[in-house]
């Protein structure tokens, strides 16, 4: 049984590539559960195994033991076609590099994966406008990427993520190349999303953008050593700076 | 920071008198917080007056070396385990606490570093909540001000995960007990001279 609520569920996961002695262990034994309405940070150094950690969580590599659940279904036991149709309707990535294709506008863009899951061109470009309003990209869906900013395109890659009903939301470095405010603006609509109900996990390397987790998680050599939970007391902080 | 916890961490790793105390302090601290050995004395009769430390009989030389007492590790150990607060930071005690806790047998500073780094980081997500629930444009001054904090806490958890690579590498140098002989009263007095 999952954990009652749970959106993803990691348990005891270890990855391996290779074997004997070139064998390398990119996660030992890591547990972890997130629940609608969080967005946990991980957070640790190249090579740590966030990025592994992070494909596992988004069904596009199988754990060597363990179990990997999403919203319930334990993905090592669907067959090809379950799981591409799970990762199509309940999971969204935001990469750093954004994947978009120049050739199509950005409504196109985000209409694409729920064509491809066979919904109606109609149907899947209403979804499209809404997600791109969603990420205040409203009237900008005829335009194609390369008659948008940097920022503006991450944006559509976002809205691609979060078209539809995506319940689990998986950001690897998702502030790229985008100059801090630009940056804060995604955090802030992934942030957003979350609050409406999805959780999402959110891989960086920049404690800044971590703040912006409910949880954040450190990955050492593949296990996870420690995780933050809020605490208050940030009043205190405060009275500190008027010194 | 406590001059307090510094000394008893000197003391830790041996006994010292209070020259050498006072040599030893501002070599661990880069000479970056100079003491005067007026402040190691008046220290000392605190520490001593409260317990944790304890005066050794006098050498010929007329120095009364210190020992660090049972009470004094636990302070000491305490001390290492507790976080700083971000409020209550005169000088950059942490950065200080890092280079005591290289050099004190027993303590374990990946922990410190780490029991720092998750405290820092809570703040900073307190700050980030607080960022996130002030959008309006009159709260603009108001966010910059939670943006400098953010910044700095930003920086200081970069340096955290800069001082446990270097952990990773570093090999301790032989210790040298500070033995209360003529190699020791040389070197205070070039303390002196200098």
């Amino acid at each position: 049984m999952s954990e009652a609520g749970a959106v993803l569920e990691l348990r005891d996961v270890y990855r391996t590539h290779g074997a004997g002695e070139a064998a390398v262990h990119a996660l030992r034994g890591v547990s972890l559960t997130v629940r609608p309405g969080e967005l946990v940070a991980v957070m640790g150094p190249s090579g740590s195994g966030k990025s592994t950690l992070l494909s596992l969580a988004g069904g596009l590599d199988r754990p060597t033991t363990g179990e990997v659940l999403v919203e319930g279904a334990a993905l090592g036991r669907l067959d090809r076609r379950e799981l591409a149709r799970l990762r199509r309707r309940r999971v969204g990535y935001v990469f750093q590099d954004l994947n978009l294709l120049g050739s199509l506008t950005a409504a196109e863009n985000v209409a694409l994966p729920l064509e491809l899951d066979g919904r109606g061109v109609r149907q899947a470009r209403r979804l499209a406008l809404a997600a791109l309003a969603e990420v205040d990209l409203t009237g900008l869906g005829d335009r194609f990427p390369d008659q948008m900013s940097g920022g503006q395109q991450q944006r559509v890659a976002i809205a691609r993520a979060l078209v539809d009903e995506r319940r689990l939301v998986l950001a690897d470095e998702p502030t790229g190349a985008l100059d801090s405010q630009a940056g804060e603006a995604v955090l802030h609509l992934l942030r957003r999303r979350v609050d409406a109900g999805a959780a999402g996990v959110l891989v960086t390397h920049e404690a800044r953008h971590a703040g912006w987790a409910d949880r954040v998680v450190f990955l050492r050599d593949g296990v996870l050593v420690d995780s933050t939970a809020p605490l208050v007391g940030v009043e205190q902080l405060l009275t500190g700076s008027g010194r | 920071m406590s001059i307090r916890h510094g000394l008893l961490a000197l003391l830790e790793r041996g006994q010292m008198y209070g020259y050498q105390l006072r040599a030893a302090f501002e070599e661990s601290t880069g000479s970056t917080w100079p003491l005067n050995i007026g402040q190691v004395y008046t220290t000392l009769s605190r520490l001593e007056r409260d317990g944790l430390v304890r005066p050794l009989p006098e050498h010929e030389g007329g120095q009364r070396p210190y020992e660090i007492t049972d009470a004094g590790r636990a302070d000491l150990a305490l001390w290492f385990a507790t976080p700083i607060s971000r409020t209550d930071r005169p000088r950059d005690e942490l950065a200080i606490k890092l280079a005591l806790a290289l050099t004190t047998p027993g303590v374990d500073v990946r922990a410190v570093v780490q029991t720092q780094r998750s405290a820092t980081m809570r703040a900073l997500q307190e700050l980030t909540r607080l960022k996130y629930a002030s959008d309006k444009p009159e709260d603009l001054p108001w966010r910059l001000v939670l943006d400098a904090m953010v910044f700095q806490a930003e920086a200081e958890i970069r340096w955290l995960d800069h001082c446990e690579t270097s952990l990773v590498r570093y090999r301790p140098a032989p210790s040298r007990p500070p033995a209360p002989d003529a190699g020791a009263v040389d070197r205070t007095d070039q303390e002196v001279r200098r």
